[in-house]
């Protein structure tokens, strides 16, 4: 039974593609599954150093393509989580370097050994995003609750139907004070819009940031927030029912306070 | 009913503006993007009318244009004459009639 | 051929001025590598703050297929023609340019939305950014996310260019791999947008010393992480021209140094928002 290849897209950059690919990965790995982690990018590579592998590069996507390296050669094995493996882009090529054909090749030939194959899709709509896609059976579209960031995710949507790709949307960077006092679109607003399925939401939290720098996946800390939250979006993944929760900010007081400021 | 209840609660900001110029925006980019939808649009519309008055289907020109507060369609369709086929003029007539009174009446002139 | 041609020579005469002379017709792109950094909000508020100042303004939007300067500057619906009906000669540059209703001195040309980077002519691109420099006194190229031909393409014809850099390990990355791609000629300065004060503070985020020490580039502008750019993208209006907003302030800054002022780089004060956020509830 061969893995589920699934690719992590958005259209626009910098939304949290790569974040949520780590993130992801990290928790369906502490659930005990095999998890190949696919960074599309290349020349702009950054999966590595988000979990913190940069310094751990052998090989790379490229080479295992062009035949100059076999595939568990390139394959990076996480510290954290044993079944937790990375396979990096190249940083001095670019995306013409492979074709779509060969992109499946890859990742069909990773199904074969691991139960999730997540691809960390590169920004935009073309090549890169085409050999993305081409490797996978299904697809997660990444958007934040802006306008830009919406009126990406839709043409990518558009063309994820094209190809009947099935897909779900996660919403990231909700801020929940700007929600309630109507100066951000909310879950339900960037749903409607986009005519499109919800994962999960994951809330602007600037814990991220930090754990970003080390290279740490925020899952690996059970008191976080985001890590539960993460945690929760694998669980739906792999088709549990888990309720949308109602979101809180990180205490009491701060709802409170947020209603006095609007 | 969860909706109105959640929108009392919430003011009326600039999400409000932003989920409405993006409803826009992504009508016309889809519409846009259809090329092939907007041309059989296009034919149908230039079938229907060409019942009724003689037009070169070369002339014709459908777009949608992105206005303020809609999307319109823009249809330029140059009338060049009636059609020289009275009878199915008057049978285009007739059928835009809707009660048997009238349609005596028009059976009734030259 | 033969009017461009003489455009050519009369902007290589005017490029040649000093200093303190404001230099007619430059063209300026701004990339990152990186996407979401906040380019394409930069070239409408740095745009947008040009023009305050009596200046004329050119916005190109690179990003063919995926355009969104016109959305930030909610001329959205007034896009009627595009950067490559204007290459491929289907329309005239004059019937293209958006003037903006509320900085008429700031004309947009927007991207095409159903095209793709690769349709493109690299060599028109760069006769169409000479053309609006004999217009316009500065020329703004949004440049799409990525290094390939989208990059190419809007970096050609620029005399300048502006790295937006978040203060991010990935950011200053992809930032640093764009300086290496640019041409020497160009000499990047740079923007630290998105700083968080009150997590720098913390140690939780890069200073802008930080992002700096990797890529030292001279630094044209330091912008604060504030809700406040959210709510003016979705209202489509920049924030460079609200007087009160400390953005609004930091790329009116940004806009005078590059008319060579000498104002310091401000140090962005922590939004009582985020002040809060530290004091109840954050870690």
């Amino acid at each position: 039974m061969s893995g589920r290849r699934i690719v992590v897209t958005s259209g626009k950059g910098g939304v949290g593609k790569t974040t949520t690919t780590a993130n992801l990965g990290a928790a369906l790995a502490k659930r005990g599954r095999r998890v190949a982690l696919v960074d599309a990018d290349i020349g702009l590579r950054n999966l590595d150093l988000v979990l913190g592998v940069e310094k751990r590069i052998v090989f790379d996507l490229v080479e295992v393509v062009e035949g100059r390296c076999q595939l568990k050669q390139a394959l990076i094995r996480d510290k954290r989580f044993e079944n937790l493996w990375i396979l990096p882009a190249a940083q001095t090529r670019d995306k013409d370097a492979v074709t779509e054909a060969q992109f499946l090749r890859l990742t069909s030939d990773l199904a074969e050994n691991h139960d999730f194959v997540l691809i960390d899709c590169p920004a935009g709509i073309e090549a890169g995003f085409r050999n993305a896609v081409a490797g996978a059976q299904e697809a997660i579209v990444v958007t934040t609750p802006e306008v830009s960031a919406i009126r990406d995710a839709d043409r990518v949507i558009g063309k994820l139907r094209e190809r009947k790709v099935p897909f779900r949307l996660l919403v990231n960077r909700i801020r929940p004070e700007m929600v309630r006092s109507g100066e951000m679109m909310s879950v339900e607003d960037v749903c409607e819009v986009l005519t499109s399925d919800l994962l999960g939401y994951v809330p602007d939290d600037e814990e991220i940031i930090d754990t970003t720098n080390r290279g740490e996946p925020i899952v690996l800390d059970p008191t976080k927030r985001l890590g539960v939250i993460y945690d929760r979006i694998a669980r739906r993944l792999e088709g549990e029912k888990v309720e949308f929760s109602k979101l809180e900010e990180p205490g009491f007081l701060n709802r409170i306070l947020a209603g006095w400021r609007g | 009913m969860f909706e109105l209840f959640s929108r009392f609660f919430r003011r009326e900001g600039s999400s409000t503006t932003a989920k409405e110029r993006l409803r826009l925006v992504l009508l016309s980019d889809h519409l846009a993007l259809a090329p092939e939808t907007v041309e059989a649009l296009k034919n149908d519309l230039i079938a229907v009318i060409s019942r009724y008055v003689k037009i070169d289907p070369h002339l014709c020109d459908v777009s949608f244009e992105q206005q303020a507060a809609t999307v319109a369609m823009h249809a330029n369709i140059p009338i060049l004459g009636l059609l020289a086929d009275r009878a199915a003029a008057e049978k285009a007539t007739i059928a835009s009639e809707t009660t048997p009174a009238n349609s005596e009446h028009v059976s009734a002139q030259p | 051929m033969e009017g461009l041609t003489h455009v050519q020579t009369v902007n290589q005469d005017a490029v040649v001025t000093t200093d303190a002379e404001q230099p007619k017709g430059r063209a300026i792109v701004i990339t990152s590598g990186k996407g979401g950094v906040g380019k394409t909000t930069t070239t409408a508020n740095v745009g947008a703050a040009l023009a305050a100042r009596g200046l004329s303004v050119a916005l190109v939007d690179a990003d063919v297929g995926l355009r969104n300067l016109d959305i930030v500057l909610g001329l959205e619906s007034r896009v009627r023609y595009h950067l490559l009906d204007v290459l491929e000669n289907k329309v005239s540059l004059e019937d293209a340019l958006i003037r903006d209703k509320r900085s008429p001195n700031m004309s947009l040309l927007a991207a095409s939305q159903t095209r793709e980077k690769d349709d493109v002519d690299t060599e028109k691109m760069r006769l169409l950014v000479e053309r609006l420099r004999a217009q316009f006194d500065w020329v703004l190229i949004d440049c799409p996310a990525g290094i390939e031909a989208g990059f190419r393409n809007a970096v050609v014809g620029a005399q300048s260019a502006i790295i937006v850099c978040t203060p991010e390990v990935s950011s200053v990355r992809d930032s640093d791999r764009v300086v290496g791609l640019l041409p020497r000629d160009l000499e990047p300065r740079l923007i630290v947008n998105r700083l968080r004060p009150h997590l720098v503070r913390r140690g939780k985020m890069l200073s802008v010393e930080d992002v700096n020490a990797i890529l030292r580039l001279p630094l044209l502008g330091v912008v604060a992480d504030e809700p406040e750019v959210v709510v003016a993208t979705n209202r489509g209006e920049p924030i460079s021209l609200d007087p009160k907003s400390q953005t609004g302030s930091a790329y009116r800054s940004i806009a005078a140094r590059l008319c060579g002022e000498h104002i310091p780089i401000e140090r962005p004060r922590v939004s009582f928002f985020a002040r809060l956020g530290t004091l109840f509830g954050g870690r």
